[in-house]
């Protein structure tokens, strides 16, 4: 028992390692910040071409969906990082992380917000532009507003997953929160920098986590 | 050498998808084995845990929720490597496989757990009330009346994050499971070409591209159709 609180929960370790991974904790924060806004704005245009009139932009827009949905996040990332160096292309880590998110993220915003735009009527859109509304101003101020709303949960969930895999970082060496826990262990041969790593995350997202499960709540009743 | 033939020479060179292909094919079968396991163990342990939640007891109750809540709320990763690299210094050593297949099967049963339970919650309490009435008992009502519905109800939701999980195998790969990400990473490293990235990733695509629009198809067939 002591030697799990002294591996797992050593406070004085933490203690140490606390001034690294506050920074860390900066560019988790700095990430999400970047990453959420550009990730769903890409999804919303993915989302809206897919409802274009020409057809080949809609099967553009599932092809892209339904391409980066199932390529793991890591290996996105992996890619970017790793592989476009040999077409002459070298990113900084924190560019690549947030290209390499922004590519996965977008496909399941697009997807959700495709499903948000589907469940809204054919009869808003008639209205809309019957008013005098022209397509632009129908999205922006009648069918969006509502679709964005139908689908608030799944929209909630993603953002939590978003920030989850900012994580991913700490495999090419991007000094946000779980790397600097990482360099922390492996300097102390102890793994508590870890677990309070864990901490931090489950501080900032516990409450995401509940206030999703009562979004979820709120649609159904 | 013109342009293309410098791209087909960096990122799909003949040779190299020959000396290299053994390698990945025998990733893709750990990535099936492991996805398979966690699959399995995840959607087994989280329907076991939301039946438990459902005799509401008090204690019994608040574990779940707390393990639900940590498993979604910590990034998968970070369990992995406080499991991979914690254990063995109190004694405990686990291969890198049990490692992954342990903490995404839990991360899976979490979820697992919180939409089977949305979808017990979700099922009116009339069709309690009205099984009970027949003489049903508890087991009965729940196994014939309510889960028939809370499932159909879950499906979509189920579907969409296995796959998720599913597709985390890769994070194998930062442990060393020899799992597709991290055979064609080893082997750009010693070829010194991206080549057999690029054969990994269209090993992924190849893969989890029919469980994609599967996934698509059972979402738009058991759409709980909304007025």
């Amino acid at each position: 028992m002591h030697a799990l609180v002294d591996q797992f929960f050593n406070v004085a370790i933490m203690a140490q390692a606390m001034p690294i991974m506050l920074r860390g904790l900066g560019w988790t924060l700095v990430l999400c910040a970047v990453a959420v806004p550009c990730s769903f704005l890409a999804g919303v245009l993915i989302a809206v071409l897919g409802t274009v009139r020409f057809a080949p932009v809609r099967w553009l827009m599932v092809i892209y969906v339904d391409l980066l949905r199932s390529i793991p996040p890591l290996v996105l990332l992996i890619l970017v990082a790793a592989a476009l160096p040999f077409a002459g292309i070298r990113l900084s880590p924190f560019a690549a992380v947030l290209l390499a998110l922004t590519l996965n993220a977008s496909s399941f915003y697009g997807e959700i917000v495709r499903a948000g735009i589907e469940s809204i009527g054919t009869g808003q859109w008639h209205a809309a532009r019957s008013t005098g509304l022209s397509y632009a101003q129908s999205l922006v101020h009648v069918i969006l507003p509502q679709a964005l709303r139908n689908v608030l949960p799944d929209l909630a969930s993603n953002t939590l997953e978003v920030i989850k895999l900012t994580a991913l970082a700490s495999v090419v060496s991007f000094q946000e929160l779980l790397y600097s826990a990482d360099m922390a262990r492996s300097v102390t041969y102890n793994s508590s920098p870890i677990t309070l790593a864990a901490l931090i995350y489950l501080i900032f997202l516990w409450p995401l986590v509940r206030l999703i499960g009562r979004l979820e709540h709120g649609v159904k009743a | 050498m013109d342009g293309g033939a410098a791209f087909v020479d960096a990122f799909f060179k003949p040779a190299l998808i020959a000396r290299y292909a053994p390698e990945i094919v025998s990733g893709v079968g750990q990535t099936i084995l492991i996805a398979s396991t966690i699959v399995l163990t995840g959607l087994v342990l989280g329907v076991t845990l939301a039946l438990i939640r459902s005799l509401r007891l008090p204690i019994a109750t608040v574990m779940i929720v707390i393990f639900a809540d940590v498993l979604r709320a910590v990034p998968p990763l970070v369990f992995v490597l406080l499991v991979y690299f914690g254990l063995p210094n109190v004694g405990v050593t686990l291969s890198a496989f049990a490692v992954l297949w342990l903490v995404l099967s839990l991360v899976l049963a979490a979820f697992v757990e919180e939409i089977v339970w949305a979808g017990i919650t979700s099922v009116a309490k009339g069709q309690w009330d009205a099984a009970r009435s027949t003489g049903l008992n508890f087991a009965t009502t729940l196994r014939d009346v309510i889960l028939p519905q809370a499932l159909r109800l879950s499906i979509p939701p189920l579907t969409s994050r296995t796959i998720a999980i599913t597709k985390n195998t890769a994070l194998g790969s930062v442990i060393g499971v020899p799992e597709i990400l991290n055979q064609a990473t080893s082997a750009v490293s010693f070829s010194g070409n991206a080549t057999p990235l690029m054969m990994g990733a269209i090993a992924y695509v190849v893969l989890f591209l029919p469980v994609v629009i599967f996934g698509r198809w059972v979402e738009t067939r058991f759409a709980w159709r909304r007025a």
